[in-house]
């Protein structure tokens, strides 16, 4: 393997290695919940996407055919990173946030859509979940 | 020069790992401990995808994926049951 190959492969390892480790520090020492979904969702997306890429590269020098299935998984982590961050961002504020007392006016006639069901139009999506009538 | 920087990837992805392990069973509320899980997957498949690296083998890819979805789905799944109280209405 050529000098240059390994160290472009050592240096994605090193910074994917440190990315992740400041991701999970960051989730370790921020305060509380609504900052620290930032750490681990954004470093740790970067980290995993360079240690992937390093992988790629190495087996591409390895065999000498090139293929493209750890971006794959890339692909399927930068696309289910927000989709996580926004489940948990939603399910802390409707655990542990006062929407009259901690949240500004959302500005509508309706108020914020993780805690008001009802559209402006009065429909409640709610009214027509009977799980008990078959 | 590949096996030193394995080396420090290691470390570091077992480093983060037991600090997700801290969070997870120290973090005050359960939106805390789903992400702690949600970053516990995300270091296993860095550390699975090393660790394919170091053996020169690419069958730890498919793991890698499976932790991937798996990972995504459950975490979809407890935050799904948190909000609604259910999962598949």
């Amino acid at each position: 393997m050529p000098f240059i190959a390994e160290l472009v492969i050592s240096v994605l390892i090193v910074i994917g290695g440190l990315f992740l480790l400041i991701g999970s520090f960051g989730m370790l020492k921020l305060r509380e919940l609504l900052p620290r979904l930032h750490a681990p969702t954004k470093a740790t997306t970067v980290g995993v996407g360079g240690i992937l890429i390093a992988s790629m590269l190495f087996f591409w020098i390895e065999r000498g055919h090139f293929t493209i299935h750890e971006l794959l998984i890339t692909l399927f982590l930068f696309l289910t990173a927000p989709i996580t961050a926004n489940l948990i961002a939603k399910a802390y504020l409707l655990r542990h946030v006062d929407p009259h007392a901690d949240l500004p006016k959302s500005g509508q006639d309706e108020g914020w859509a993780t805690f008001d069901p009802v559209g402006p139009d009065g429909y409640d999506p709610s009214e027509e979940y009977k799980p008990d009538q078959k | 020069m590949i096996e030193y920087a394995l080396n420090f990837g290691f470390i570091c992805v077992a480093v983060a790992l037991l600090m997700n392990l801290w969070r997870l069973s120290k973090g005050p509320t359960i939106a805390d401990r789903v992400l702690a899980v949600d970053t516990m997957a995300i270091n296993a498949i860095a550390l699975l995808v090393l660790y394919g690296i170091s053996r020169a083998t690419s069958m730890y890819f498919e793991g890698a994926l499976l932790f991937a979805m798996f990972g995504f789905v459950s975490t979809v799944a407890y935050c799904k049951f948190v909000l609604r109280g259910d999962i598949i209405e």
